[in-house]
């Protein structure tokens, strides 16, 4: 457990990458089997603990220090496990605490973990933060709440790993998905002890290929001819695997993560009749119209389903591209010969749960940019509403793990943009846990007294460090409130802090005094120049919700509804 | 006399605008804004402001002030002993050693024996580079509570320093640059890392030239000190530097070998804290009491009240009401916002 914790202490301090991969490769080498494999599952995320959950953590260390003085250097630090760590009691006398430390080991950690009753749990808990130091302790709960936050993503890790013989990281990413830890036929391979390890599940995931941001003035370097379009739709992305077994099907339904989330959808589920992996959205779709995504919502992160909510909320899976089918493994043609095979099996499939994403018709980038301005001429027909921009991908390219630069790109429509002050601010956690980065924001409406600022959203990103430090200033500054970690900032109409805040969409919600919540809300610029009385009323977003109820039913015409708002 | 009734702390000392302010001993202690009188605990720049008609500190004290506002900085200045008594209006005063920085003080009023001592900052940990925190039993106890949180537990700073001489034999090719705050914790962190056997040359950012050289002058021993500016970039190679810490994040850096980038100080001890400002070498040398620092001396002053300035004064008074001492916290503007330790950065900033 000593050297585990030792290199997360040391990941987290190390701000280069390569730095990172050094210290990572460096312990790989130097440890043995099965320790270092555990190490990189924890790494990767790749282990999760039943019982361990963070309220068993806190009921710990409530018996072990004041709520009150506990909750406030939780708040200070910003991070559950470090706080418990730093609060930990130091034990009295230190003898036995090496001999204790040794003998839990990583793997020992993990392996009792992995088998221990719920019940017995605290007490196993209680006795190794007795045994270790504060990096110990530290490292121990990082390991059991699962939430590492070191700054290491697995595909570093795996690049790591790599770096031990002389593989390349996608190889390592192929055969990862039917490897468990502790990996030690991995290491084998890697090392030169062993064969290339073979993924024997039947449905694996396969890891998701994800694309770069691009804006219009950046169109002018590439060249119209290398690229294909399509929509980018505006459902989750899912891939849907299906294979056999022992004579038995098996489909199954992840995340964009890898998280299999097949119980949610057996609709989805049971139109995977055919084999291969398909990466494509999940959407809802009633009477052939895709809903919008809030109507997707509804459908989302539900553990059971029912039969209403499976009649209401039918769902459907828009294939974007083919990974797998039949066992062969697609990822290493080019995107237009795996379209032309998705194409095929899509036809061959013939089920009205899964269709294909049609292709946007282009030649030159005028022509691209005309098709985004109005999907619904542009072949999108109904569904333009849920049409979220245009996703561009380089015909000859292979599907790669992570976000390979310069192969697939995304070409989002314009956000929506309002004025809005600045009404509250708070703590952020983690790198920002002494930074006021997180900001609740609002409109004006007429109140019993005048107008009034009413909350619509809160917002945490979308600024530089820069801003950053200039909003913090600011909210120093003008502390009128403080309520616990919240601070409360003059905003009347004619002091405070105009925000312009960009969205992707409104939905109504009970839960906020305004009725309305915000998608994806982001701060888009610093209106340090406009007085207050002059950010937007709530009335301008109540119509453009009114306008995104309507587009579920009467598409074409709340389609410029909203373009009007957007502008 | 009839009027002669029961004294109570706050007849003595309250808060005010510009301060802390005694009406009865007609003088402020670490006035933010100029006033007629003032007491100054320590020369730190939010306790030390340039302006006061007359100023009443240690001879240290005093002399920071004047190396750093110039020779006009006050209207007039007197100089105290540790343990001397003056009489001031209706007040006896006296300083006592605060252990946090060369020439520190807790200032002690008295009035109609009741005592209450205001103690600007301080620590109860060794510190070669001045005198011990010096326990003053009280009515009342003025405390900061920088580090007010029970997160805050400090350890052995000579291990800190080891660790730092460790990085520095594993780096050779590489300059080990430590921010510190220009008064105090530089001149401290140099006289450990001599103590812990290290004798090559340290170097030294030129804003805190002068006060470490008032140092040297006051006769503690910090060997053998250059200035970066006057250095190759190759000659820096496995060397220590110091700078102040806005310094760390600075173009300044670039004249240095792939420097390793290092923080003293009590922030140090929460991850978030050194990552921010892109920390390598962390380390946990602190200036001010930690949390059982504050709270072992709070009890040992025996003061039934207890009132909490700059800080997590929210924790430290908590903890105060449960050990059923009355205590409130004291938002004197002017001491910066410490709670994030951005006006302990700021300070050093100001003095880079």
């Amino acid at each position: 457990m000593n050297r585990f914790a030792a290199l997360l202490d040391r990941l987290a301090y190390e701000p280069s990458r390569n730095g990172k991969l050094r210290l990572m490769t460096g312990y790989f080498r130097d440890t043995p089997d099965p320790e270092r494999g555990y190490a990189l599952a924890a790494i990767t995320g790749a282990l999760s603990f039943r019982h361990a959950k963070p309220n068993i953590i806190r009921a710990l260390i409530a018996e072990r220090a004041d709520p009150v003085l506990f909750e406030l250097s939780w708040d200070y630090v910003g991070d559950l496990s470090e706080t418990v760590a730093l609060m930990w009691p130091a034990r009295v006398g230190g003898g036995e605490r090496t001999t204790l430390a040794a003998t839990s080991s990583l793997s020992n950690v993990v392996t009792t973990l992995a088998s221990l009753g719920k019940s017995d749990l605290p007490a196993q808990l209680a006795a190794w933060l007795d045994a270790l130091d504060e990096t110990g302790r530290w490292a121990l709960l990082k390991l059991v709440t699962g939430s590492l936050r070191i700054g290491v993503s697995a595909r570093l890790a795996k690049t790591a790993v790599a770096a031990l013989g002389d593989k390349a990281p996608d190889e390592i990413e192929l055969v990862w998905p039917g490897l468990k830890p502790p990996y030690t036929e991995l290491f084998a391979w890697i090392e030169g002890r062993a064969g290339k390890p073979v993924n024997v599940d039947p449905a694996p995931f396969h890891p998701v290929m994800l694309s770069h941001a691009i804006e219009e003035a950046d169109l002018a370097a590439l060249d119209p001819s290398h690229f294909a379009a399509e929509w980018k739709w505006d459902g989750t992305r899912v891939q849907a695997v299906a294979g056999e077994a022992n004579g038995r099907r098996v489909a199954r339904l992840y995340s964009r993560t890898g998280e299999e989330i097949s119980a949610s959808f057996p609709d989805l589920t049971d139109a995977l009749t055919v084999d291969g992996a398909i990466d494509g959205e999940l959407l809802i779709l009633r009477d052939g119209r895709v809903q919008s995504f809030n109507v997707l919502q509804q459908r989302l992160n539900r553990k059971t389903v029912n039969a209403k909510l499976l009649e209401e909320f039918p769902a459907h899976l828009r294939a974007y591209d083919l990974l797998a089918e039949n066992g062969e493994d697609l990822r290493e043609l080019p995107f237009a010969e795996r379209r032309a095979r998705l194409e095929q099996l899509v036809d061959r499939l013939d089920h009205a749960r899964v269709d294909i994403s049609p292709l946007v018709p282009f030649s030159t980038w005028d022509e691209l940019i005309a098709a985004r301005a109005d999907p619904a001429a542009a072949g999108a027909g109904g569904d333009a509403e849920a049409v979220e921009g245009v996703m561009l991908k380089r015909l000859d390219a292979r599907y790669l793990p992570g976000r390979p630069k310069g192969l697939w790109w995304k070409w989002k429509r314009d956000p929506h943009v309002i004025d809005a002050v600045l009404m509250y601010a708070q703590r952020g956690s983690g790198k920002r846990s002494s930074f006021y980065s997180d900001y609740t924001f609002g409109v004006w409406t007429a109140g019993e007294n005048g107008d009034e600022l009413v909350p619509v959203g809160k917002a945490y990103f979308g600024f530089t460090d820069e801003e950053l430090n200039d909003i913090d200033r600011f909210v120093r500054n003008n502390t009128i409130n403080r309520f616990g970690p919240v601070r409360e900032v003059v905003h009347d109409a004619a002091k405070g802090l105009v925000l312009e805040v960009a969205f992707e969409g409104l939905q109504r919600s009970g839960r906020h005094k305004s009725g309305i919540a915000m998608r994806f809300p982001r701060i888009s610029r610093l209106r340090w120049d406009k007085p207050p009385h002059e950010a937007d009323r709530l009335e301008t977003l109540q119509t453009m919700l009114r306008s995104e109820d309507a587009a579920t039913s009467v598409r074409p015409l709340a389609r410029a509804a909203s373009a009007g708002a957007d502008s | 006399m009839a009027y002669l009734k029961a004294m109570r702390p706050e007849d003595i000392l309250k808060p005010t605008a510009a301060g802390l302010c005694s009406q009865i001993g007609g003088f402020h202690i670490d006035p933010v804004r100029p006033v007629e009188r003032a007491l100054i605990t320590h020369g730190h720049s939010d306790h030390a402001r340039a302006g006061h008609g007359a100023v009443l500190a240690t001879q240290e004290t005093l002399d920071m002030m004047r190396l750093r506002y110039g020779d006009d900085f006050a209207g007039s200045t007197q100089a105290i002993r540790y343990g001397e008594a003056l009489k001031l209006g209706r007040t006896e005063v006296s300083f006592h050693p605060a252990g946090h920085v060369l020439g520190s003080a807790q200032i002690c009023v008295a009035a109609n024996a009741v005592r209450v001592v205001a103690s600007g900052d301080y620590k109860d940990v060794a510190d070669p580079t001045c005198l011990a925190f010096e326990l003053v039993r009280c009515d009342a106890f003025i405390t900061e509570a920088t580090f007010g949180l029970p997160v805050f537990r400090h350890g052995d700073p000579r291990a800190e320093i080891a660790k730092l001489l460790n990085s520095v034999a594993l780096f050779p090719e590489r300059a080990h640059l430590l921010g510190a705050y220009s008064l105090g914790k530089a001149q401290r962190v140099i006289a450990m890392i001599r103590a812990a056997g290290y004798d090559k040359p340290i170097y030294l950012h030129g804003a805190m030239e002068a006060i470490t050289r008032y140092y040297a002058s006051r006769g503690i021993d910090l060997g053998d000190l250059r200035l970066v500016r006057d250095a190759k970039k190759a000659e820096l190679a496995g060397t220590i530097a110091l700078c102040p810490p806005s310094s760390l994040q600075d173009r300044w850096t670039r004249r240095f070998p792939d420097p390793v980038s290092a923080f003293a100080s009590g922030w140090m001890r929460v991850r978030a804290r050194a990552r921010q400002r892109g920390v390598e070498l962390p380390l946990v040398i602190s200036d001010h009491a930690d949390w059982d620092g504050l709270t072992a001396t709070i009890a040992a002053t025996g003061a039934s009240q207890v009132w909490v300035t700059h800080g997590a004064e929210e924790a430290l008074v908590h903890w105060c009401t449960m050990k059923g001492l009355a205590a409130r916290p004291l938002n004197i503007v002017g001491y910066g916002d410490e709670d994030e330790g951005a006006a302990e950065i700021a300070s050093a900033e100001a003095e880079a």
